[in-house]
């Protein structure tokens, strides 16, 4: 068995390579006849009648064109933009430094040596800049060189970007558009790709790390952005998968396109593993400007504070109706979160996965949270294997980059059924519980309508150390709805109907929680906003830290 | 500042009731109990379930519900409304307009139980809420009508016999009816075929009689309306008239007081026709009549309606007088206080009816969902708003779309109707489509502005459908300059940080398919933004978090709306009633944006979709069947309208999907 996982799996690995091959393979041939007047000027660098001046010169000029205009024309007619374009637009004009112009690759194999295969630069842009004034590092991987094949020096020059944004602290973003390995280096790519991964994991809760997938990123490759805090593709023009459909189909018999293995859609909607997904490079770039504004630089940074023109003590007379007088109706949780926060402006994280979870970003007074939501419109807003993961991973990133919690509650409890149970609801439910509870940042809740049973306690509750708990007049904080709590409690005896009546009475409202202290307040749902801005400005100053520990083991 | 708009009841008033039950919702139910507190009387609501939570039943002193969200069930629901009186010890009840206003059983029930219905007398009710019976009687009572067939009509067959009799254009009308439910217009005898089988299907879900008559209709007439105030002693008078000539589907949009085209003869002819018909039936209360007015000033008799009008506000405003205060009076018997010589006409007064229904599709249809914001324009003086919701309010399927009534005044027209496209450009509302762009076309249109309408308004001015604001050169300018403005107030907001904020901008702005180069400098809160040559002025506050955007272009104010502002550059403004889309990109994301492929939409000509939700009352087709382009697939019933879905192309029908109530197709 573990043979053949072994066996699968390298051969996943293989594909990476075979992918990557094809790709990489084509272009030195397809390119070999108009490419003697492109590269002209790559070839004369070795001329030594020209001075050093004039060689750096051309070099650079050389690296500014990548693979040369003919594939730039044909990564445009994909409707992907160059490397260089797209840092051009995601950083602020002018502010972009760039590094390791120079390096080249250093395979010397199948005929790789030749002048004419070396690139400066390689094939990928790495430096700093900024957006909006703010430092990032990032890297731009180039299509047009060798498709974007990651050879030992695109890797180290990647490397060195991560390792300066950790010393500085500051972001790092990844544009990935890579057919994979670059094979002809053999084993020196595979070992690129581990330093990577290394880098990307000692990184992790260290500065915020951002994927935007932009092409093909397969193979090994994968785990770079899986490893990332966010990852983020353009719909048509990216994918993500460990093997192609062509492996697939041998290994599996499976008939599947790119798109639906391993499209924007099917990793936003079904497998979880993009975090939100773009109409085209422009509208991606152009949004993730917008999403960094939320990050602070590094956990050392507060949540980042902006201008804000909505006033703090703004009340939201909507909110006073939202909850239907029936228990047993949906309402739309966005309409709450957009109510309360700053300008109705809420960056969405994973909106098409889990739906009956809401998590993104928002802000209270220019400040940045985190805001997580029961969603009843959805599955009556349940708990289940995928809401619990997608929740709790949003949690833990808040929690280590300083950025405040935000939940609202309306659960009925975790979703039942063989699916779930087999599925490990249990072992998955506890990381969402895992990660609120060992959260320390300032963690506001507010109880919506339902709190039931287990699922209460997991969502921020005050007995997980969540600092101010509200509850508003439609609050329900019970063990179990009315009608299942009084066929357990009066089984078998008769006038279930009064006594249901009198458990709705008793247990139905926010008392039972507020007269144990379990909430702080009853609130009026129009103050939430004002009240919310104003917890966070004493919240501002918590200190809490949890014992020491090599690492805390959440259960995976 | 008119009196009109804080509704003046005298300070003292004699006894009337101690306690009122308002048998409605929504604004009327609003607008009755603000009367009656004035007054000093206590209130009582009724409300259905899904109206637990409206303003109606905040604002009461009490409130009973009276059932399930469907009218049949609750408002309708008589028994419910009878328990409700006797549950609260209700001395009178106000019936506002529509559900139970013109139902002789529901006065008769109340007089039964010794409670007074604040409206005319039961016979009164009866003769004049039937058609045939109305036009009888002013025939009688010497008030001009119009040529048609006086009885009821039987079946589908005699109502081609009978139109062809009067010759076509014909009108069917629900014997019963009012507000333009169970009336369909006719040009040949397939039409009257159809119109037979509508109306009376509507005639019966709405009214619960489904009798209909056939008359001459009047082609391209006014529809002007005489308000009629008569006590139990026999003194009656006229309040002077209501425009009400522009109207969809026989439902009025924009209504004025006076109008334009009576002079004083006419009015008075009218008028006194008017009172004439009142006296004959014995009318006590406010009532109103409504004549046609064919371009040589013949007017006819249309009908009476005997309650309070929806457009009751502008009659206020130009008179001074409450009239929920009146009918209050009258109902307890006191007689009326004015004679005919002090009821004066003061200035002019719009309104417009705010719906929730989408403009772009035949004037107007229903749309649904919930105010996410809301705001009223009334920070501006001489500007009323009746309305029955607030922020957070849902605009469901089972009731009257309406939003509410805006009212403007002025001392002339010319007053009023700026007031209103300012009071139309300050109206906020987020959530659910609104009526706003073509109430605010309407109001500048040259041909209403000189007076020049008729009912035909729309359907004449905008042959093609309402397609919104047609911008000219200039508003273009004004539009692309602020869209660059706020753009760059925006980017240079999130750039706080930054020491040096950079002063010049060069981007590129889409406005349906135009796209303009445009350079901004920006001088603290003034932007210059440079468009083809040409240096428009922008300055305001740029508070991005405000719904409304009031700024100064080239020294003119506009009241702008920012209806959407996202990251990747769009930004969609309401700009002179109409929502415009526009992109905003810096000239580097324009340049590039040429290699971003092209999206190709759904096709969904093969789908047939609901124009606006409702329920399915009858389905015509059956999986497998072939249907021919324009063929009838179903009809769906929405906001008591019930409208005919057909094909959009030649096709088969695939699969047989249940539809069920609520069901969007």
């Amino acid at each position: 068995m573990a043979t053949y996982t072994l066996m699968r799996s390298s051969l996943g690995l293989l594909h990476g390579l075979k992918c990557s091959f094809k790709s990489v393979g084509q272009i030195p041939y397809a390119g070999a006849l108009t490419r003697s007047k492109v590269l002209q000027n790559a070839r004369c660098y070795s001329v030594s009648h020209l001075s050093v001046q004039e060689r750096i010169e051309q070099k650079r000029k050389a690296a500014l064109t990548g693979g040369g205009q003919l594939r730039i024309a044909a990564q445009h007619k994909r409707g992907k933009l160059t490397a260089r374009e797209r840092l051009e637009l995601l950083l602020d004009p002018d502010s972009f430094v760039e590094y390791d112009m120079f390096v080249e690759h250093r395979c010397s194999d199948f005929g790789m040596e030749a002048d004419h295969n070396k690139y400066p630069g390689d094939s990928v842009v790495t430096g700093q800049g900024r957006i909006n004034g703010r430092l990032v590092y990032v890297f731009s991987q180039d299509f047009t060189v060798f498709g974007g094949s990651l050879s030992g020096a695109h890797a180290q020059k990647i490397c060195k970007i991560m390792d300066q944004a950790m010393m500085v602290g500051a972001p790092v973003i990844g544009l990935n558009d890579s057919g994979g390995a670059r094979i002809q280096e053999g084993v020196e790519s595979l070992a690129g790709y581990a330093d990577i991964f290394l880098r990307n994991v000692m990184a992790s809760g260290v500065v915020p790390q951002i994927s935007l997938i932009m092409g093909p990123c397969a193979g090994g490759a994968v785990y770079s952005p899986a490893l990332t805090d966010f990852t983020f593709m353009v719909k048509d023009t990216s994918y993500l998968f460990i093997t192609g459909p062509d492996v697939v189909k041998s290994v599996t018999n499976e008939d599947v396109t790119q798109e639906e293995l391993g499209g924007a859609k099917t990793h936003t909607t079904v497998s979880g593993v993009a975090h939100r997904a773009f109409e085209n490079d422009i509208d991606a770039l152009l949004n993730l400007r917008n999403f960094f504004n939320f990050l602070p630089l590094s956990n050392k940074d507060p949540a980042p504070v902006t201008e804000c023109h909505d006033p703090r003590d703004r009340l939201v007379p909507g909110l006073d109706t939202i909850v239907p007088f029936e228990s047993t109706k949906a309402y739309d949780m966005l309409d709450i979160v957009h109510g309360i926060v700053d300008e109705r402006e809420f960056f969405e994280i994973m909106p098409n996965y889990a739906k009956n979870i809401v998590v993104g970003f928002a802000r209270m007074n220019g400040r940045t949270v985190g805001i997580v939501g029961n969603q009843p419109k959805v599955a009556s807003g349940c708990l289940d294997i995928n809401s619990s993961v997608k929740g709790a991973r949003f949690v833990r990133f808040c929690d280590a980059f300083n950025i405040p919690i935000i939940t609202f509650v309306d659960v009925p409890g975790f979703l039942p059924g063989t699916a779930q149970e087999y599925g490990g609801i249990i072992r998955h439910g506890a990381k969402l519980l895992y990660a609120f509870a060992e959260a320390t940042v300032p963690k506001i809740t507010v109880i919506t309508r339902k709190a039931y049973g287990g699922a209460y306690d997991v969502m921020s509750s005050k007995h997980l150390r969540g600092d101010v708990n509200y509850a508003w007049p439609s609050a329900e904080v019970a063990v179990m709805g009315a009608k299942g709590a009084v066929q357990i409690i009066f089984r078998g005896k008769e006038n279930q109907a009064k006594a249901e009546a009198e458990y709705v009475e008793k247990f139905a409202n926010p008392f039972p929680a507020a007269v144990r202290g379990f909430v702080d307040d009853i609130i009026q749902p129009s103050t939430t906003r004002k009240r919310i801005c104003r917890d966070l400005e004493v919240l501002a100053s918590k200190k809490q830290t949890n014992p020491w520990k090599k690492h805390a083991n959440i259960p995976l | 500042q008119n009196k009109c708009l804080n509704r003046p009841v005298p300070f003292s008033f004699p006894q009337t009731f101690d306690k009122i039950l308002i048998a409605n919702r929504g604004e009327i139910a609003c607008r009755v109990i603000k009367t009656c507190k004035k007054m000093g009387i206590k209130t009582v609501a009724v409300h259905s379930d899904v109206d637990s939570s409206a303003v109606h039943v905040k604002m009461a002193d009490e409130a009973v519900c009276v059932g399930p969200a469907p009218t049949s069930k609750s408002y309708l629901n008589m028994d419910a409304i009878m328990n409700a009186v006797k549950q609260t010890g209700a001395q009178a009840v106000h019936p506002g307009y529509g559900f139970l206003s013109e139902n002789k059983e529901f006065a008769k029930r109340l007089a039964a139980e010794g409670v007074t219905f604040i409206g005319p007398d039961t016979h009164a009710i009866q003769a004049m809420g039937d058609k045939i019976e109305s036009k009888l009687i002013a025939k009688a009572a010497k008030v001009n009508t119009i040529p048609g067939f006086d009885g009821v009509v039987k079946d589908a067959e005699e109502a081609v016999k009978i139109a062809g009799e009067i010759g076509y254009p014909v009108m069917i009308k629900a014997s019963a009816g009012g507000g333009g439910k169970g009336m369909r217009i006719s040009w040949n005898d397939e039409e009257t075929r159809e119109g037979f089988r509508f109306s009376s299907q509507e005639a019966a879900s709405s009214f619960g009689d489904d009798r209909l008559l056939i008359e001459k209709f009047i082609d391209n007439p006014r529809h002007i309306e005489i308000q009629v105030l008569a006590d139990k002693h026999g003194n009656a008078l006229w309040l002077n008239e209501r425009e009400c000539s522009i109207q969809r589907r026989n439902q009025k949009v924009v209504e004025e007081a006076p109008s334009t085209f009576l002079d004083p003869d006419t009015r008075r002819a009218m008028g006194e026709q008017a009172v004439s018909l009142a006296k004959a039936v014995k009318y006590s209360s406010a009532g109103t009549v409504e004549f046609l007015v064919d371009s040589q000033k013949n007017f006819y008799f249309l009908e009476m309606n005997t309650r309070l009008q929806v457009e009751h506000p502008i009659t206020e405003c130009i008179t001074g007088l409450d009239l929920v205060h009146q009918m209050i009076r009258i109902a307890k018997g006191y007689k009326l206080q004015q004679k005919q010589s002090d009821i004066p006409i003061n200035g002019w007064a719009i309104e417009s009816r705010v719906y929730a229904e989408d403009p772009y599709k035949s004037f107007g249809l229903p749309s649904i969902g919930r105010l996410s914001q809301y705001q009223e324009p009334l920070n501006l003086p001489n500007v009323r708003v009746d309305s029955g919701i607030q922020e957070g309010s849902d605009i469901s399927i089972y009731y009257d779309p309406m939003i509410s009534k805006l009212v403007t005044y002025g001392k002339t027209r010319e007053e009023a109707l700026k007031k209103m496209e300012e009071a139309l450009d300050n109206y906020v509302i987020r959530g659910v489509t609104h009526n706003i762009p073509l109430l605010r076309e309407i109001i500048v249109h040259p041909r209403f502005v000189s007076g020049d309408i008729s009912t035909k308004f729309l359907p004449e001015v905008y042959p093609d459908g309402f397609k919104g604001h047609m911008l000219t050169a200039g508003e273009r300018r004004e539009l692309l300059a602020t869209a660059a403005a706020l753009y760059v107030a925006a980017q240079l907001r999130s750039q706080k940080f930054l020491g040096d904020l950079s002063r010049q901008w060069e981007l590129c702005v889409e406005l349906d398919k135009g796209v303009h180069m445009l350079g901004v400098s920006r001088a603290g809160n003034n932007y210059t933004v440079e468009i083809d040559g040409e240096k428009v002025e922008v300055s305001g506050e740029w508070n991005l978090a405000s719904a409304l955007l009031p700024i100064t272009i080239n020294g003119k104010h506009r009241n702008l709306q920012c209806l959407l502002r996202t990251a990747a550059g769009e930004i969609t403004l309401q700009y002179l009633g109409t929502s415009f889309k526009l992109r905003v990109l810096s000239k580097l994301a324009a340049y590039l944006s040429k290699h971003m492929p092209e999206k190709i939409p759904e096709d969904t000509s093969s789908i047939l979709r609901s124009p606006m939700p409702g329920s399915v009352v009858a389905v015509s087709v059956k999986p497998g069947d072939n249907v021919a382009e324009g063929q009838e697939i179903c009809v769906i019933e929405a906001m008591k309208m019930q409208n005919s879905m057909t094909a959009a192309k030649t096709a088969k029908v695939n699969s047989g999907q249940d539809i069920s109530y609520l069901d969007l197709v």
